[in-house]
């Protein structure tokens, strides 16, 4: 996609003149600067990209982009982003949405997106509370979340971002944290090129409603230990020195091992090409909330024609197969009669 | 086959014929073919079909039957005709869900083969209606239509249980002798219709020809009869049904303002026939998105529209429903989107296959906050398509969401249709903005979304890829000019207020009233709206010919309303307006314009017949 008469532009480029009014301390800015400052190095143009998101405090966003940008309704911010992306192949669309917003409201919306493989990259900032509404709990809130709705804590059981991308058939799916710049950008990037739609889940702090929702595995001294990286063709492995990796074992379940215990050669490969999404949901589901070992990048990204260049390679060819449609023959392609 | 020798011709001013049988009797088809062949005669026609909400309801029950109703006639006429003149029942289910319908006099064209025990009781006869009495006072014609099918498509070597499946056609032979249609284009289209099952199209005609033959040789029906040729207006005619014109509308309206159309829709009855018409034309550079739900194909036809594309959503009552926040969306960013609702009964589910008009004020009013939009309305089915294309020039030209109302009688009923010359068609395009539209404190150049155009007060149509205009937008309020966020209480009362003269500065961009008055001064005036129509045509004539003076008028935009139409009302002693609902658009112009108007109104998921909106208005006149 990129264009070599794209002029070169700088962070500062992609930055709109508008106040940014997350709370202070909100892992969003952070988010922001991460696009802000990889918009450049993406080789787009600032009038061909736009940003588009539904309701809740991520869905801000768009105002801070100094690109075309659309702050749409609770949870619609995929059918329009769809709408916009299949009739305008040549634009490069971002979703910006929430838990609530793409997993609750619009639930709908962003599984029929991913299996569609429309051309969008989205990111879900997942802060597992409902901020603008200021502290409900959300689809991705631990089970007894103690919240204004829920004051003798929450009974539902909570979605996982990553495993219900799989489920909805995404091609591209990750995980990042709101705490790793280089992560963030380098995820992004992937999720960008990818040819169709690019699922990322952030791991985003809520400082005023749910701070600290991730520090059991995102502050910089658990990362080691808590957080597993996820690299092509690479061991799946972690800890301070390497020391711990994930083994599927002979009843099919993922299982965190010390490597020294069960031999190199027995740890998982990553093999994010895989077409079968089964050892991905596997590992989307070996922490059960973000207080266990829990991996991050890139689980997923397989090649599958995206849904505008499908329908838009029909509108082509029926044009050539039958030519450009003529109004008059049309209005005359039933039986007609003179009088 | 035309040749009626030995049986004298005789003309009829017009006959109201309806198929009736179980669902899976092809009476749709028997119709629709016998619409062909007389539109092709010359006669004026119009037709409805009526056909059950279930796919395959039990065969022989009463809410099994299908039927199809046909006008044909030798003047220019709009209804498919109140009471018929024949039905053609091919079990004892259609007769006994057809017959309160029939007039004294009429004639039934019965399958007797049908009405045997089994049968009878699933329609709930205690006794053979042929045998007990019950008919007398009309002209039974006892025609064991499925033996004589039987019998006659034997040469064609089908199995029975096939052959059986021809007795339609034999129906429409018998009909078709009866009033003189010509047998050769049924017979050639069977021919290619039947093109990959030689077996069926032999039986088929078979069963057609013995039909024919019966009628000419058993002397047990009338006939035969004649329509004349109606004298039209030259041209070339096709037989249109509402959802076709509206789908062609769209196509034209795409060419006519140089812009690709974008539809997104979820399927829902009776809307549905204009996505898969639209799916088709692909090479006319149409998109069509089967979105997951109603609101998703409301967002995605926004989406495309923010792209510069013709947005379009098609849907009934219920996705309305769905689709309401999507619509408050677009009349805040003003964006052109066409909201197309097919309607039916409600609420809720409702009568998903029956007409109603019960969604005007949920158009009018249906969404939070003051979010007015244009309305228009389409009165026939051949209409759908001018209305297509007047929905879109607004919604393009004023950057405005508009809701088109069809309903599912206008759907699904056709028309002969003049095609129109496609250079006739109005020039609709617009301009995307290309440029900065004023320049800030420091004189530089820049561009603010929300600049209007002081004639029409709409916002630039700035489309993402255009250098330079790169914009925000969103639902939550805009400043006045900038389009930046603005929660001042003095912007946003301005700009409800500009919103609202937006669309009401729309009325002096449309036709006056098409007020008719022959004589002036009229006693009363009829005004309707939509698919009534041709029911308030026909009435407002039959009063005329009874020497009334009746004054008639009918809407096709309903916000904003003609310029002239209050004057119009307040130049009558009555007002009168016949809408399928409560009275929806009485209770609009009664708070508009402060007059009396009272409504006339039925709610049976059925056209009003021009004989009830008669009577109703002779007794308001007379009240």
């Amino acid at each position: 996609m990129s264009d070599v008469s794209v002029p070169l532009t700088t962070k500062k480029d992609w930055a709109s003149d508008q106040e940014v009014r997350w709370c202070p301390g909100c892992g969003d800015y952070s988010i922001l600067s991460a696009v802000q400052m990889l918009m450049p190095d993406l080789g787009m143009r600032r009038e061909k990209t736009v940003f588009i998101s539904g309701i809740g405090c991520s869905s801000r966003f768009p105002y801070y982009m100094n690109t075309y940008g659309l702050h749409s309704i609770h949870g619609r911010a995929l059918p329009m982003a769809t709408g916009l992306a299949v009739s305008r192949p040549d634009l490069d669309v971002w979703v910006v949405t929430g838990d609530g917003d793409a997993l609750s409201i619009g639930g709908n919306h962003l599984i029929h997106a991913l299996r569609r493989n429309v051309n969008l990259t989205v990111l879900l900032f997942n802060n597992q509370i409902y901020g603008l509404t200021k502290g409900q709990y959300s689809p991705t809130s631990e089970e007894g979340k103690v919240t204004k709705s829920t004051p003798f804590g929450s009974v539902d059981h909570p979605f996982n971002p990553v495993a219900l991308a799989l489920g909805a058939e995404a091609t591209f799916v990750a995980r990042t944290h709101d705490l790793d710049r280089t992560h963030m950008m380098e995820t992004f990037r992937r999720a960008h090129d990818h040819l169709g739609a690019g699922f990322v889940e952030i791991y985003q702090n809520c400082n005023v409603f749910n701070d600290g929702a991730f520090a059991a595995i995102t502050a910089r001294e658990a990362r080691p230990r808590m957080l597993i990286p996820l690299v092509h063709g690479r061991p799946v492995r972690f800890g301070v020195d390497d020391e711990l990796g994930v083994v599927v074992d002979a009843q099919g379940q993922a299982r965190i091992v010390a490597v020294a215990d069960v031999g190199e050669e027995s740890i998982l490969i990553h093999d994010e090409r895989r077409d079968d999404p089964g050892l991905a949901f596997l590992l989307s589901h070996l922490a059960r909330g973000p207080s266990e070992p829990t991996p991050i990048g890139v689980f997923r990204a397989v090649e599958r024609p995206d849904y505008g260049a499908l329908l838009n390679h029909q509108v082509v060819s029926a044009a050539e197969r039958l030519g450009p449609g003529d109004l008059s023959d049309l209005l005359a392609s039933g039986t007609t009669w003179e009088a | 086959m035309t040749e009626t020798a030995g049986h004298p011709l005789q003309e009829l001013e017009k006959v109201v014929i309806r198929f009736a049988g179980d669902s899976g009797d092809g009476m749709q088809l028997t119709g629709d073919r016998f619409s062909v062949s007389s539109a092709i005669f010359g006669n004026d026609l119009s037709t409805v079909p009526d056909y059950p909400a279930e796919i395959r309801a039990p065969a022989g029950t009463l809410a099994g039957v299908s039927a199809f109703q046909i006008h044909i006639s030798d003047h220019d006429i709009l209804t498919p005709g109140d009471s018929p003149n024949v039905l053609v029942a091919m079990n004892p289910a259609a007769l006994r869900a057809n017959i309160r319908d029939m007039a004294a006099g009429s004639t039934l064209i019965v399958n007797t083969d049908a009405f045997v025990d089994r049968n009878l009781a699933k329609a709930g006869y205690d006794e053979n209606p042929l045998a007990d009495g019950s008919l007398t006072g009309f002209t039974v014609f006892e025609v064991p239509m499925t033996s004589l099918t039987l019998e006659a498509a034997k040469p064609s070597g089908a199995k029975s249980r096939d052959a059986e499946r021809s007795k339609n056609f034999f129906a429409l032979g018998l009909v078709s002798w009866m009033y003189s249609r010509p047998a050769e284009l049924t017979l050639a289209w069977i021919e290619q219709k039947f093109a990959k099952t030689p077996t069926v199209a032999e039986a088929n005609t078979l069963a057609f020809k013995a039909g024919y033959n019966f009628g000419e040789t058993a002397e047990l029906v009338g006939g035969p009869f004649t329509v004349k040729a109606t004298a039209f207006k030259p041209g070339t005619y096709t037989s249109i049904s509402g959802n076709t014109a509206l789908a062609w509308g769209l196509v034209a309206a795409g060419q006519l303002a140089r812009l690709p159309v974008f539809l997104a829709s979820y399927p829902i009855t009776p809307a549905s026939d204009i996505l898969h018409e639209l799916s088709k034309r692909q090479n006319f550079g149409v998109r069509t998105m089967q979105a997951e739900d109603e609101i998703a194909a409301a967002g995605a036809a926004l989406g495309a529209a923010y792209g510069g594309h013709l947005g379009v959503t098609t849907t009934s009552g219920p996705g309305m429903d769905l689709k309401s926040e999507t619509v408050g969306l677009a009349i805040s960013l003003e964006l052109p989107l066409v909201v197309i609702d097919v309607q039916r009964g409600g609420p809720s589910t409702g009568l998903p296959t029956k007409t109603e008009q019960a969604d005007l004020l949920m158009a009018m009013y249906g969404r939070h906050g003051e979010a007015p939009l244009p309305i228009i309305a389409a009165r026939t089915p051949g209409h759908c398509f001018y209305a297509a294309i007047e929905a879109v020039r607004i919604a393009l030209k004023y950057r405005t969401p508009v809701i088109l109302l069809s309903d599912g009688y206008l759907a699904n009923s056709a028309e002969p249709w003049r095609l129109p010359r496609v250079d006739e068609l109005p020039d609709i395009s617009v301009a995307y903005a290309t440029g900065p539209n004023s320049t800030d404190a420091e004189g530089r150049d820049t561009f603010l979304p929300y600049l209007r155009d002081p004639a029409t007060r709409a916002r630039p149509w700035a489309i993402p890829g255009t250098p330079g205009l790169e914009h925000r937008i969103g639902g939550l309020e805009k400043a006045d000019r900038t389009g930046a966020i603005s929660y001042e209480g003095d912007n946003h009362e301005l700009m409800v207020r500009t919103r609202a003269a937006k669309v009401a500065g729309i009325a002096a961009d449309i036709p006056p009233l098409d007020l008719d008055d022959p004589d002036g001064g009229a006693d009363v005036l009829v005004l309707g709206w939509g698919s009534t129509y041709g029911s308030i045509v026909a009435a407002v004539e039959r009063l005329r010919r009874r020497g009334r003076k009746v004054a008639r008028a009918h809407l096709v935009h309903l916000n904003p309303f003609p310029a002239d139409l209050g004057d119009a009302l307040r130049r009558y002693p009555k007002v009168v307006v016949p809408e399928n609902n409560l009275g929806q658009l009485t209770a609009l112009i009664r708070a508009e314009f402060l007059v009396d108007a009272r409504a006339i109104t039925k709610v049976q998921g059925q056209r009003f017949l021009y004989s009830e909106i008669e009577a109703a208005v002779l007794a308001l006149m007379d009240a």
